[in-house]
C-alpha cells in the first residue's frame, strides 16, 4: 500500500472539478493508455483572462487523479499567466507530498497545463509536443528536453528518481546511461552557476563559522556513511583551506581510506562548506 | 463495515485448527528436534507427523518432502539444486509467465553461463508446447513450469509438459504454489521430478514451504551447513510452522472437493454478475483449465490502483496487475505476455476467494463493483462517447 497524505485521498476520493467544458478557450492533453495514466484538462477565461473554469478528465492511479484535481484548484481565477508558472512541486506541496515514486503524477499536470495554454496562445493541439526534441527513453515517449527540464526543476540527482518524476527508464532500462549523463549535465551546469552567483555575492566564512560547518557536515553527511562500515572520523586541524582528519575505528588503516579521505570527504566538504578546500589524512 | 477478503492468492487467513496445533510448540515443546535428549525426542515424532501430512496432500512418500522456509527458497533450490546437480553449463527451460521466483532464477542462471529459453504463452494464457518441444531438442535440460497460474488461474497441462520433459531425457520441477490444495495432485502418477508448495497459501502462516523431490532424481542441496531434512537443507526446523502446515495439507485434503464444488460456483457466480453488470469487461485467461477460485478481470478505461482503492474504503480487498499497483512502471508480466491490450491490462483486477468466502460476501462484492467502475468511468477521457 502507498503511503498517501490525508490530502492525497481526500482529493482521490472526491476529485473537484472532474469533466468537460464544451467550449473551453484552452485543452491540453498529456499521457496514454499505453503509458497507464492520461490527463485531459480544460479552461476557459474570464473577461480580465483569468481562468474563470477548469476541468479535467483523468485515466490513472489515486495520486493521478489527486494531482489533476488539485492543480484544478490551484489554478482556477489565477492569471493565465501566473498559472503558466505552476510547477510539478507545487502541486505535490498543495497535497502535502506524494509518494517519491509517484512525482510523475504532478509532473503530468504540469505538463498538462502547459499544454492547454500553448493551445489556447497558438491555437495549435494541446497535446504534449513528443516530437520536440530527441526521444531518450522509448517506452514511455519522453525527450530529452523533459528529463532535463524536470531534473533542473526538482533538483534531482539520480536516474532512480529521473524515473520516478517522468517515468523515463523504468520500462526496458536501456536508456538509463543517456538519462545518467543528462543527471551529470545538469548536476554541472546547476554548480557552475551556483559558483558564479557565489562569486558575485562572496561571502568569506570566519575560520569560527568554517569550522563548525565542517563539523556539521562530518556529522550529518558523512560519519553515518562510515559508521555502516564500522568506521568514524575526527577532526584534528583547520589551517586556511587545508583540513586534516583522522579515520577512525574500521577505516583505520583500511587500504581504501586516501580514496575514502578524497572522494568522500573532501567531495562532501567541498559541497557543503566551501568549494576550495582540501582534506588530508593527519600522520598518525 | 463488512469486510470480504478476495485475495487468497497474494496469501490467505490462517486456519483456527493451525493456530491451534501451533501453539504447543512455542510454551512447552521448544525442543531442537536433533538433540540426543527428551527435549529434541518430544518434537521429533511431531515434525514427522507433519511431512506424512504434506506428503498425503500431493500422494508423495514422506521421505521425498523437504521443509523449506517459502515457496520462493523450494522454488530456488528446486532449480539451482538440479542444475548444479547436473555440472556443467545446462540448458534451462521455463515460461514467460512464472512467478518471479522462477523467472528470476532462471535469469539470473543465465547470466552465469546457462541457456535459458523462455516459452511463451497463447492469449487464453496457455503454454506453446510447440515451443516447449522446440527449446527440449536443444539437449538435456531443466524444465521449471507453474503448475497454476496466480494472476490468471490459468492450468498448465503438467501431465503432457512433464512426460515431453522426461522423454527428452530432462529434468521436471513444477512451482505449484497455487494449485496445492485448490486442485487434486498425485505426484505419484504424474511424471513430475520436483514440486514447490508453500504454506501460506493454503491456510498456513508465511515463512514455511516445502519441496517434492522424487526419489533418485539428481539434485545438490542449496542451503549448506547442517545434516538436517536428511542433508538436503541445512538449518535447524522450524518446528511449529512445519506442524501447522502439516495440519493445514491435512484440513487441504479434507476441503479439496469443497474447494473445486462450492468455491467454483462462488466465482461462477461473480464472474457472471459482473460481466452482466459492467460494460466493456472482459475475463482474462482460459476459462475452461483455471484454478476453481481465481478471476481475473478487466475493466476497459480505468487503472486498477483507483479500483482497489474504492473497493478497499468498501471493505473488499482484492489485486490488481496495473502497473501504478506492481511497484514499478510496468503493468503485469502476465498479462502482457498473453497479449492483453493496454487498455485492459491497467484497468485488470484480480479476485481470488478461498474455502472462507461465503455467498453473502459475493452478493455484497456484486453489489459495490459496479459503482466503483462507473465512478472511474465518469472521469476517464478514454470512454467512448455513447450516442
Amino acid at each position: 500500500m502507498w503511503e498517501y497524505t490525508g490530502k492525497v485521498l481526500d482529493h482521490f476520493r472526491n476529485p473537484r472539478n472532474v469533466g468537460i467544458i464544451e467550449d473551453a478557450d484552452g485543452v491540453g492533453e498529456v499521457g496514454s493508455l499505453a503509458c497507464g495514466d492520461a490527463l485531459k484538462l480544460y479552461f476557459k477565461l474570464d473577461k480580465d483572462g483569468r481562468i474563470a473554469n477548469v476541468k479535467f478528465q483523468t485515466f490513472g492511479c489515486a495520486s493521478a487523479i489527486a494531482s489533476s484535481s488539485a492543480l484544478t484548484e490551484i489554478v482556477k481565477g489565477m492569471p493565465l499567466d501566473k498559472a503558466g508558472q505552476v510547477t510539478n512541486q507545487d502541486i505535490a506541496d498543495y497535497l502535502g507530498g506524494l509518494p517519491e515514486q509517484k512525482m510523475h503524477c504532478s509532473v503530468m499536470g504540469r505538463e498538462a497545463l502547459e499544454a492547454a495554454i500553448e493551445n489556447y496562445r497558438s491555437g495549435r493541439e494541446g497535446r504534449k509536443r513528443i516530437l520536440a526534441g530527441k526521444v531518450v527513453c522509448n517506452c514511455f515517449g519522453v525527450t530529452e528536453e523533459e528529463i532535463e527540464r524536470v531534473t533542473r526543476e526538482n533538483r534531482l540527482t539520480s536516474v532512480e528518481q529521473v524515473t520516478n518524476y517522468t517515468k523515463a527508464g523504468g520500462g526496458c532500462g536501456k536508456c538509463k546511461g543517456e538519462i545518467a549523463a543528462i543527471v551529470e549535465r545538469v548536476a554541472r551546469a546547476r554548480q557552475e552557476s551556483e559558483r558564479k552567483a557565489g562569486a558575485a555575492a562572496p561571502r568569506k566564512l570566519t575560520t569560527i563559522e568554517k569550522i563548525r560547518l565542517i563539523e556539521q557536515t562530518l556529522d550529518k553527511q558523512i560519519r553515518p556513511m562510515l559508521k555502516n562500515d564500522g568506521g568514524d572520523i575526527e577532526l584534528i586541524d583547520v589551517e586556511g583551506n587545508s583540513v586534516k582528519v583522522a579515520l577512525r575505528g574500521m577505516c583505520a588503516g583500511c587500504i581504501g581510506a586516501s580514496s575514502t579521505i578524497k572522494e568522500v570527504v573532501e567531495t562532501k566538504l567541498r559541497e557543503f562548506v566551501a568549494p576550495e578546500l582540501t582534506v588530508v589524512e593527519a600522520e598518525s | 463495515m463488512n469486510t470480504v477478503y478476495l485475495d487468497n492468492n497474494a496469501t490467505s487467513c490462517v486456519a483456527p485448527e493451525v493456530i491451534a496445533v501451533m501453539e504447543p510448540f512455542f510454551r512447552e515443546l521448544w525442543g531442537n528436534p536433533s538433540s540426543m535428549h527428551l527435549f529434541g525426542g518430544q518434537v521429533r515424532h511431531d515434525l514427522e507427523k507433519a511431512r506424512a501430512q504434506v506428503a498425503a496432500l500431493i500422494g508423495a512418500d514422506p521421505s521425498e518432502i523437504i521443509f523449506t522456509s517459502c515457496g520462493t527458497e523450494s522454488d530456488n533450490t528446486a532449480i539451482r539444486g538440479t542444475v548444479d546437480a547436473a555440472g556443467g553449463a545446462m540448458n534451462v527451460i521455463t515460461s514467460r509467465v512464472e512467478h518471479p521466483a522462477v523467472l528470476v532464477t532462471c535469469r539470473y542462471l543465465a547470466e552465469h553461463g546457462h541457456r535459458v529459453f523462455e516459452i511463451g504463452v497463447d492469449a487464453a494464457g496457455q503454454l506453446g508446447l510447440v515451443q516447449l518441444g522446440e527449446a527440449l531438442r536443444e539437449g538435456p535440460a531443466v524444465v521449471s513450469i507453474m503448475w497454476a497460474n496466480n494472476e490468471t488461474g490459468v492450468i498448465f497441462p503438467i501431465e503432457e509438459i512433464g512426460e515431453m520433459v522426461h522423454a527428452a531425457g530432462g529434468v521436471f520441477h513444477t512451482d505449484a504454489v497455487q494449485a496445492v490444495g485448490k486442485l487434486p495432485i498425485d505426484v505419484k502418477q504424474m511424471p513430475i521430478d520436483l514440486l514447490s508448495l508453500s504454506g501460506h497459501k493454503l491456510h498456513a502462516p508465511k515463512g514455511i514451504g516445502a519441496l517434492y523431490v522424487r526419489k533418485g532424481t539428481r539434485f545438490q542441496p542449496f542451503m549448506l551447513g547442517g545434516h538436517q531434512e536428511d542433508n538436503r537443507r541445512a538449518g535447524t526446523e522450524n518446528v511449529p510452522y512445519i506442524v501447522g502446515l502439516g495440519k493445514a495439507c491435512e484440513l487441504a485434503l479434507q476441503h479439496r472437493d469443497a474447494e473445486m464444488t462450492s468455491v467454483a460456483a462462488l466465482r461462477d457466480r461473480l464472474q457472471a454478475g459482473l460481466l452482466a453488470t459492467c460494460p466493456d469487461t472482459r475475463v482474462n485467461g482460459d476459462t475452461k483449465n483455471r484454478l476453481p477460485n481465481t478471476l481475473n478481470i478487466s475493466f476497459e478505461y480505468i487503472e486498477g490502483e483507483g479500483i482497489l482503492m474504492h473497493l478497499s474504503d468498501l471493505g473488499i480487498a482484492a489485486s490488481s496487475g496495473s502497473a501504478c499497483t506492481s511497484g514499478s512502471l510496468e503493468p503485469s508480466h502476465v498479462l502482457r505476455a498473453m497479449g492483453v491490450p493496454f487498455t485492459a491490462v491497467h484497468g485488470s483486477v484480480r479476485f481470488s476467494l478461498s474455502r472462507y468466502t461465503t455467498a453473502e460476501e459475493i452478493d455484497y462484492t456484486l453489489k459495490q463493483v459496479p459503482g466503483v467502475v462507473n465512478k472511474l468511468r465518469a472521469m476517464s477521457p478514454f470512454v467512448p462517447k455513447r450516442t
